[in-house]
């Protein structure tokens, strides 16, 4: 890191008067729950890439997990709302394409809490190969495993479920559907 | 030509085919065949609408540098003409029935994933992440299309036919993606936008491995509409692009500037 960086660093994590500091930013934020998927924070989701100060102004980056996902603006007013609620009134929430979101940054405690609420957690990609649907012509086979019986004599019903986000399984032994968070 | 004009031409291309595929995928809602088609359907005219917001609204901010305004993605989408819309015919083609809808995704989907991967080594930053964004979502598209035709293809009698009529039918749309203009040629040479022309051979190759598990003939015709640099993507459109307006943009038009 150069001394330039260095200090821009420092005045991006440097609160103005009166205003709380990013650990307090982070726990506010950590509070915000995804509107389609309450029991999980925005923040465990991983959307949320930075938070910086300039000047009065607290930036905030947000990635979107899909591009048409409608909770996006959503999801932008409850981190102004949470943020509203310790103090900050001026604040720029930034939509940040790069790099794409991943399943893969979903936090692991929150993955146990997605098969709690009835939502097989996805697969981890990294160091997986191309799981493209052209050539071989099929993704590799995974099995996911029943969130409510373990059972693994699942069924893909619809590469689409009830959100973007997600597919619909059936379970062949206590016979429930239920949700996958697709590995994205 | 300005590049910036070229730019601004080529990303209403990609966005308006976009727009204009989720708006017939849209037409949908309520007609699926099953409630889990009728989600998934409506699903993947979602993330067409997301990522065709994206090219359009990058559209405007390349307009103003060499206008004096640029217009945002809602004045691109609702306010504009058909003349005025770069999208490929494929796109505008009508839903027809459930296999002329999969065949049309088919085709389109295999293409797109071929472009968007493309699309992410561009030399423009932002053309790259949009594309690196929406290559994620079209992997799962083509997964699903995919799986229809072989479904369909290798199914009843009556499906077999279907999906094999909604192949052939559709075809003869399918050369425009792969036809390649001055613009193109010129993005492409700037290593920004992508040489359609070299996406043939791989499509080509993945939709004929296709049809042939669906135990489907591949169409053979060789004309192709607007395979001679006069289709979509040069504002010439068939007569569904007029009614497919019509409908999107008939709230703007009748209550110009309205917000909610």
């Amino acid at each position: 890191m150069t001394i330039a960086n260095a200090q821009a660093a420092q005045r991006a994590a440097q609160p103005p008067l009166g205003q709380p500091v990013l650990e307090h930013v982070w726990a506010a934020l950590a509070g915000v729950p995804d509107p389609e998927i309450p029991v999980i924070s925005i923040v465990e989701l991983g959307i949320v890439r930075g938070v910086a100060w300039d000047a009065d102004r607290l930036v905030v980056k947000v990635t979107p997990t899909y591009s048409g996902c409608p909770a996006t603006e959503m999801i932008n007013t409850l981190i102004r709302e949470a943020l509203a609620a310790i103090g900050v009134a001026d604040v720029a929430v930034v939509n940040q394409l790069s790099p794409a979101w991943s399943t893969d940054w979903i936090a692991p405690e929150a993955r146990t809490r997605l098969k709690g609420y009835g939502i097989a957690p996805p697969h981890v990609i990294a160091g997986r190969v191309d799981v493209a649907g052209i050539s071989p012509l099929r993704r590799a086979h995974v099995v996911v495993p029943c969130p409510r019986c373990e059972s693994t004599n699942t069924q893909l019903l619809s590469q689409f479920g009830s959100t973007a986000c997600k597919a619909q399984y059936r379970c062949g032994d206590c016979l429930e559907p239920f949700d996958y968070f697709k590995p994205h | 030509m300005n590049s910036d004009v070229q730019l601004f031409d080529y990303l209403q291309r990609l966005g308006d085919t976009d727009v204009v595929l989720a708006q017939r995928l849209g037409e949908w809602v309520g007609h699926g065949p099953v409630i889990e088609e009728d989600i998934a359907l409506t699903n993947v005219g979602l993330d067409l609408l997301g990522q065709g917001r994206m090219w359009l609204s990058y559209a405007g901010e390349v307009e103003a540098r060499f206008r004096d305004q640029g217009r945002s993605e809602d004045q691109l989408a609702f306010l504009r003409d058909g003349g005025a819309y770069r999208n490929l015919l494929l796109a505008e083609m009508p839903n027809g029935d459930f296999a002329a809808t999969m065949a049309r995704q088919f085709y389109f989907d295999q293409f797109h994933l071929l472009l968007l991967r493309a699309l992410t080594r561009s030399a423009d930053p932002r053309v790259a992440e949009i594309a690196a964004k929406g290559a994620k979502e079209v992997s799962y598209h083509a997964e699903r299309s995919m799986d229809w035709v072989i479904r369909l293809g290798d199914g009843t009698e009556e499906s077999h036919g279907r999906m094999q009529q909604a192949l052939d039918d559709l075809w003869t749309y399918t050369g425009e993606m792969f036809a390649a203009d001055l613009v193109e040629l010129a993005l492409a040479d700037a290593c920004i936008g992508a040489d359609p022309r070299a996406l043939r051979d791989p499509w080509q190759a993945s939709v004929a491995a296709v049809i042939d598990e669906a135990t489907l003939a591949l169409p053979t015709g060789e004309w192709m509409q607007g395979g001679n640099g006069r289709g979509g993507k040069q504002g010439i459109h068939t007569e569904h692009l007029g009614h497919l307006l019509t409908e999107m943009q008939h709230l703007q038009r009748a209550y110009p500037g309205a917000q909610w």
